[in-house]
């Protein structure tokens, strides 16, 4: 394990009653790699996301965080979260609090920071999706680009180390899809560590510096976009991709 | 048409003027009054309570004997009459102490509104979405600080009307009190009529009072049902 990795998966397995959604999964997400996971729906690349900030619980396997086995019992997992944000596909913004407040919440009470700071650094964040006039607006009344950069920004505030992005152009009308995408791409070009489950294949070769093909809750193909989009090794990669390109 | 009127009358002045009687109205009001706000507290604090126990431990899956002191109390209390429950606790419980009846009667329908309490806050924790204790979870917060911040005002928002409707319920549940001598505005016209043996007025005053009282609540609610509606954010 070079000190560049950020992330180490070994073996995970995760089981739903009888069904396996991830059949022994290992990967390595490294500093500042923009790992990006693609697959068809049911192929566990979700529950694989999931499982990296415990929001779903391994049945087996390690999940090394900066070299510690956060899957281990008795580790205190809320201390690693605060270090990997994470965006869902239903935006999830806290509906009875404004967008400030969405941001600085958690900042507040959990890093202690003070409100001025914390206000300080979201309205800076704010700026740079574009959205600072919607600091007092309720969630209700953005529309779904908006909120999806919202949860981004909301994310961001909390500095973290790996963001998480689980589908997040999937609930969004088609015209809005380019715009969070276009807040993904910066962040990436930043130097960001940022792990993608997406559909949108033309971000995925774009931005992605390496790509997981998952099928059946196992890695079937792994490497850098390009390669594998032009020149897929495995007839089950080859299948999918003629499929949605 | 003139010996009807002096005939209510009368029976107005008997059952209401002579010897001060309508203070067993007034009085017995306050007692009601007394008795329903502050079980409503006990209730609440209990409901929540117990609300928060159930969920922790559906989501959580620890706090196991907790959850089965909560389910029993549910059982109990919802399985068996609030006038049962009054007695057993003035005659069993507190059956050879000396005790305030209006202590009694709160604590007893605290308890028993508590259990619908937590049953109505329960539902409100349910219907928030997963994704938000999600969200609050992946930020760093534990299950209590995103209960507690996130899911909790929310749920609270959604049963606000549920609650008022439990208050309206209690208060005429309080009624019974009568059955353990507490004199409630029930017990008072109840008394009244006793005295005049006219049944028609006392008691029909007592159901104007409660009437009156129900239907004031009731618009509260329905105002702030449409309050809550309409800032819907």
């Amino acid at each position: 394990m070079t000190t560049d990795t950020l992330i180490r998966v070994e073996n995970l397995k995760k089981h739903f009653g009888d069904l396996e959604a991830l059949r022994g999964v290992s990967l390595e997400i490294t500093k500042g790699e923009v790992l990006v996971i693609i697959g068809p729906s049911g192929s566990g690349k979700s529950t694989l996301l999931r499982c990296l900030n415990l929001l779903e619980l391994p049945t087996a396997g390690k999940i090394l965080f900066e070299g510690q086995d956060i899957a281990a019992p008795k580790v205190n997992i809320n201390a690693y979260r605060m270090k990997m944000g994470m965006v869902f596909q239903q935006f999830n913004l806290f509906p009875h609090m404004t967008v400030l407040k969405n941001m600085t919440i958690a900042p507040i009470r959990l890093l202690k920071k003070t409100r001025e700071e914390a206000e300080e650094k979201a309205m800076a964040l704010l700026k740079r999706v574009g959205l600072s006039d919607r600091a007092d607006a309720y969630p209700s009344q953005l529309s779904g680009g908006q909120k999806q950069r919202i949860a981004i920004v909301r994310a961001l505030c909390m500095d973290p180390d790996v963001m998480l992005f689980d589908e997040p152009t999937s609930a969004l009308d088609p015209e809005m899809v380019g715009e969070v995408l276009e807040v993904m791409r910066e962040l990436a070009l930043e130097g960001r560590t940022m792990a993608v489950v997406t559909h949108e294949m033309g971000f995925a070769r774009e931005v992605g510096t390496s790509l997981l093909f998952m099928d059946q809750g196992q890695i079937v193909e792994k490497g850098k976009p390009a390669d594998l989009f032009d020149h897929p090794q495995n007839p089950r990669t080859r299948e999918f991709l003629s499929k949605v390109l | 048409m003139a010996g009807w009127f002096d005939l209510v009358r009368v029976k107005f002045i008997a059952d209401f003027v002579k010897d001060n009687r309508w203070r067993y109205i007034v009085n017995g009001l306050g007692v009601t009054l007394e008795v329903t706000v502050f079980a409503v507290l006990i209730g609440i604090v209990l409901g929540f309570l117990v609300a928060s126990i159930r969920s922790a431990h559906e989501k959580t899956g620890k706090l196991k004997l907790a959850n089965a002191v909560c389910k029993a109390y549910l059982t109990v209390v919802r399985g068996t009459p609030v006038l049962v429950q009054l007695l057993i606790i003035y005659f069993v419980i507190f059956g050879s102490m000396p005790v305030n009846k209006v202590i009694v009667a709160i604590i007893a329908f605290g308890i028993n509104s508590g259990a619908y309490v937590a049953e109505i806050v329960r539902s409100g924790i349910l219907s928030v979405d997963p994704g938000q204790m999600e969200a609050g979870r992946s930020l760093g917060f534990n299950y209590m600080g995103t209960m507690r911040f996130i899911v909790m005002p929310q749920a609270l928002k959604n049963v606000l009307p549920a609650l008022g409707n439990e208050l309206i319920v209690l208060l005429k549940e309080t009624s019974v009190s009568g059955y353990i001598a507490l004199q409630d505005l029930t017990k008072g016209g109840d008394i009244i009529r006793g005295r005049t043996y006219d049944a028609f007025m006392p008691l029909v005053a007592v159901a104007l009072i409660y009437l009156a009282i129900v239907v004031g609540l009731s618009k509260c609610v329905a105002l702030l049902e449409r309050r809550l509606r309409s800032s819907d954010h």
